[in-house]
């Protein structure tokens, strides 16, 4: 088995705390049992204060892994994530930080009057602070047949707790066909809504009167339950599973009403209950969850308990955000940073998504005295239900179903009691008046920004003043939008209100790669002056230490290019793959390979050898591009050269920072309404620019008249006919991930017009443009009026100078298949690089 | 200081001019497919050949004298112990020196 967050197989490593040398450490020792989001938490808070001086610290984990964010689990399952990017603790992170992890080995008992720890694998470790941390595990409701053997479950019965539990159901769902998921609150929902994407009919079965009755009233269930079944998803309710057919493995169940469910994949997700042996069989205080103080003190004044095993004031808290406050608290107390410092439990508001459906709850979810108001918007055909519960003017819950929009006011009404309109519909929906919703300037500093991280508006502003002014700086110290990444667009317009007029510019920001810091035009100066013609003269020559950066390489050697044209001395290692082998590379390591097709015009001839040279070499899929080509999918490295030579066709340059394609229509020629001939501008374009690098990808497309059907107003650059021999030219359109129409640059009377506007306006492109910088980023930011007046009115006397650049780039082309395909640049440059590997993996079809 | 008892096995992949300065090739080395990079500074690198992440061809992708890039998702693996910055799974890392020429590299 894979340990998450472990080290690489085959690595050791032996860690000496300073008391494995003849008993001198003068430090406590603190040993916390639970290694999961609460117990490492506490590390991390006690760390911060300083608690590595004053502590030498043993975590015991029941699991082998690392530390993982569990609320991810439900994404990881979905397919969304992969599990390495949950984790938020390696093992290395622990042996860097001087913190002793039992990883694997739970923990039978403490004797609180010895101070010993008692581990299941018969060791014992001595303590002078105890936390407890031992968080939940699925509540398993009773149902005959379910279990094989003492906690052995019958096979295909899951919970849905670990990160072990979720490989396993991922496993399952590869090769079984029905679920039934078992409890129909937030995670039975997500499990049912992630294996119904593997392909799984899912089938909820709920104990409650509607669904999530934890956070929802019955008639926001009801919506919430129609919102399910529209996704195909069956729903019954108000009925217990009793029995589950068997008995080698899961057949299907029977449920209270008699009704039987064929399933041959079984998820239990009733809900959750405390862990709490460690603390029976210490002779600790349990009713619910081990009982604690206002500083998180069991009834042993030197054991505590954090996170979903303790009971607060009566309170057992299942969200994360309580949990954190929890850590804070425990860790002032522990380091001595506040003695005093208390707990005084949580209001919980939460925000999530489950199954596709936006949920938010604080508070009450329904009047309790006559005097409540209570205000419930309702439109079941949308899926929306909001609802608030307001006592005394003071709003006291909220519920959001389906549109959550409004969330931000809310929490902050509820969390502090801030003045509500009098127009209480004012707290569900905008009416169109003008009045500004809420800002990040009014959030209170208490409010909570990352959910996943437990990050408050305030810890966002205390970094930035404590000297970090950029988003990345903040979110490395803070760790807010690093776990579902959802709330980064709120961190960053928290930041640069924090920053305010002091914005210390990220200095890394500015410069052309991160390596080398120098923006665009010093680089490109410097580089002139000192004539340095590779990438690794430049490096030598400009960068801290003459050291080389691998994430600078492909970003300079554009740039040389665009510098030198044909005097640029090429460096293969400095090239991206897909720059080495002329092919762009695919998930499975097989590459794809797209001919040139000038304007997107082919001939029967041309056809023919692509379909025969797809047959030779078996190529899994033959697909037309978005950009009026054929692309040959799944094609080993080796074959790349002799596939090439048996096209005898150009390379189509679909795997550069390069100018790409020319899209055009039928145009004049044939269209009827067509009033130019935009094949022939395009195949001309194409001709001319063919090749060409630059900071980014750039496409083209010409069309015959404004009905756009090659969607020129959406590309880099983009020429529509006008009539009477005019042509319009577009710059700075996209229709990727962001859709941008493009800015009219001019508006002139010949092909030869368009041509030549086309190449001034592309080298003024790649000589200011950022690395990986697009048309639609670099023409709003330099500005349409200062475009127009550099490359129409010549304002600053450069065009020759970009006409001359352009030149000089398009004599330096050479078809890359004809050239490297003969002779490799470098010996195995067609190699594979996965020898053992039968590729392609990619399906074939 | 090893505290485990593993017999590595050397095995001869090839001459050292296979791998270009500042490139990575991929070899089998004892049934064990591994990635050999050798640095601009000259110094011999070698690490499993897939990714640990999504199964990239590692010898596909950059370097400098820190890090290897891996082509597919860009994520990054340290020289020293293939472990990676970002805290995700490392990479396995192999000792490879050359001989005469030739490139040697031990798997267990």
């Amino acid at each position: 088995m894979t340990v998450l967050g472990g080290r690489p197989e085959g690595m050791t490593s032996l860690h000496f705390g300073l008391d494995d040398v003849d008993g001198v450490d003068p430090r406590q020792r603190l040993v916390v049992v639970g290694n999961g989001m609460a117990g490492a938490r506490v590390v991390e808070e006690v760390l911060e204060r300083g608690g590595g001086e004053l502590f030498a610290i043993t975590v015991f984990g029941e699991e082998p892994h690392g530390n993982y964010n569990r609320i991810m689990l439900s994404h990881v399952l979905a397919g969304e994530e992969h599990e390495d990017d949950i984790v938020l603790n390696s093992h290395d992170w622990y042996a860097d930080n001087g913190v002793t992890l039992r990883a694997g080995v739970r923990v039978d008992r403490i004797d609180t009057h010895a101070k010993l720890v008692h581990a299941a694998d018969g060791t014992t470790v001595p303590y002078d602070q105890l936390v407890i941390a031992t968080g939940s595990r699925s509540f398993v409701p009773p149902m005959t047949g379910l279990h094989v053997a003492e906690d052995q479950l019958l096979p295909g019965v899951f919970g849905f707790r670990t990160i072990d539990d979720t490989r396993a159901m991922l496993a399952a769902a590869a090769t079984h066909r029905q679920a039934v998921v078992v409890g129909g609150g937030l995670l039975g929902l997500e499990a049912a809504r992630a294996l119904q994407g593997h392909g799984l009919h899912v089938e909820v079965v709920h104990a409650g009167t509607h669904l999530m009755n934890q956070q929802l009233d019955l008639d926001g269930g009801a919506i919430l339950r129609r919102s399910v079944e529209s996704l195909g998803i069956a729903v019954h309710l108000a009925t217990r599973t009793t029995e589950v057919v068997g008995p080698d493995r899961v057949r299907g169940v029977v449920l209270a009403d008699g009704r039987t469910i064929d399933a041959d994949l079984l998820v239990i997700a009733a809900g959750i209950r405390p862990v709490t042996e460690v603390a029976l069989m210490s002779g600790l205080e349990v009713e619910r969850g081990i009982v604690v103080d206002d500083q998180l003190r069991t009834d042993d004044p030197d054991v505590y308990a954090v996170g979903e095993c303790a009971q607060h004031r009566g309170e057992l808290y299942g969200l994360v955000a309580p949990v954190w406050e929890q850590a804070r608290v425990l860790a002032d107390v522990l380091t001595g940073t506040d003695p005093t410092a208390e707990y005084h439990g949580s209001r919980t508001a939460t925000k999530l998504k489950v199954a596709g459906v936006d949920v938010a709850t604080m508070g009450v979810n329904r009047p309790e005295r006559d005097t409540d108001e209570f205000l419930v918007i309702s439109e079941p055909r949308r899926g929306v239900h909001l609802s608030v519960v307001i006592r005394d003017d003071q709003l006291i819950g909220a519920t959001l179903l389906g549109d959550t929009r409004k969330v931000a006011f809310l929490t902050q009404a509820f969390d502090r009691g801030t003045p509500l309109p009098e127009e209480r519909i004012r707290l569900l929906v905008d009416l169109s008046d003008g009045a500004e919703e809420v800002g990040v300037a009014e959030l209170p500093g208490e409010s909570q920004v990352c959910n996943c991280n437990g990050v408050s508006k305030q810890a966002i502003c205390d970094t930035v003043a404590g000297g970090c002014t950029s988003l990345g700086g903040v979110m490395d110290a803070t760790r807010a939008g690093k776990g579902c990444g959802s709330c980064k667009s709120l961190v960053k317009q928290i930041v640069e209100w924090a920053a305010d007029g002091d914005v210390l510019e990220d200095p890394t920001a500015s410069w052309y790669v991160p390596g080398i810091p120098l923006a665009k035009p010093e680089l490109t100066a410097a580089i002139r002056q000192q004539q340095l013609r590779s990438v690794s003269a430049v490096f030598a020559a400009l960068a801290p230490g003459g050291q080389e950066d691998a994430k600078s390489k492909m970003g300079m050697t554009s740039l040389l290019r665009t510098i030198w044209g044909s005097e640029y001395e090429q460096e293969n290692d400095a090239k991206f793959i897909n720059d080495r082998v002329h092919a762009n590379i695919q998930r499975d390591g097989t590459f794809s390979v797209v001919p040139q097709m000038k304007g997107g015009v082919t001939t029967p001839a041309q056809l023919r050898r692509i379909a025969e040279v797809a047959e030779k070499y078996e190529v899994p899929m033959v697909k037309v591009t978005g950009g009026q080509r054929i692309d040959l999918l799944g094609v080993r490295k080796e074959d790349l050269p002799a596939m090439w030579d048996d096209l005898g066709m150009a390379s189509g340059y679909a795997y550069g920072k390069s100018f790409r394609t020319v899209k055009t229509c039928v145009g004049s020629e044939f269209c009827r309404f067509g009033l130019d001939d935009s094949t022939r501008l395009g195949i001309d374009l194409e001709e001319r620019f063919q090749g060409i690098e630059s900071p980014a990808k750039i496409k083209m497309a010409v069309v015959g008249c404004p009905r756009n059907c090659a969607e020129a107003y959406v590309k880099d650059v983009g020429v529509v006919a006008v009539g009477g021999g005019r042509w319009e030219l577009y710059i700075g359109g996209a229709a990727g991930a962001t859709v941008r129409k493009g800015d009219l640059l001019a508006t002139v009377d010949s092909p030869a017009a368009v041509i030549e506007l086309t190449g001034r306006f592309l080298q003024y492109y790649r000589e200011n443009a950022n690395w990986l910088e697009r048309t639609y980023d670099f023409v709003p930011r330099v500005g349409l009026e200062k475009i127009k007046q550099v490359l129409l009115e010549d304002s600053e006397g450069i065009v020759l100078h970009l006409d001359e650049g352009m030149q000089r780039s398009i004599d330096a082309y050479t078809d890359p298949w004809g050239q490297d395909g003969k002779t490799p640049a470098t010996p195995g440059q067609f190699r594979t690089a996965l020898p053992l590997v039968d590729l392609p993996k990619v399906p074939v079809r | 200081m090893s505290v485990t008892d593993t017999r590595t096995t050397s095995h001869v992949v090839g001459r050292v001019e296979d791998v270009p300065l500042g490139e990575g090739r991929a070899f089998v080395a004892g049934g064990v497919q591994v990635a050999v990079f050798r640095l601009r500074d000259g110094s011999l690198h070698a690490t499993q050949a897939a990714c640990p992440h999504a199964g990239g061809p590692l010898a596909d992708g950059q370097t400098d004298a820190d890090l290897l890039v891996c082509p597919l998702h860009l994520y990054t693996y340290r020289w020293t112990d293939g472990s990676s910055p970002s805290g995700g799974t490392g990479v396995r890392v192999y000792p490879v020196h050359e001989q005469d020429g030739v490139l040697v590299v031990e798997v267990c």
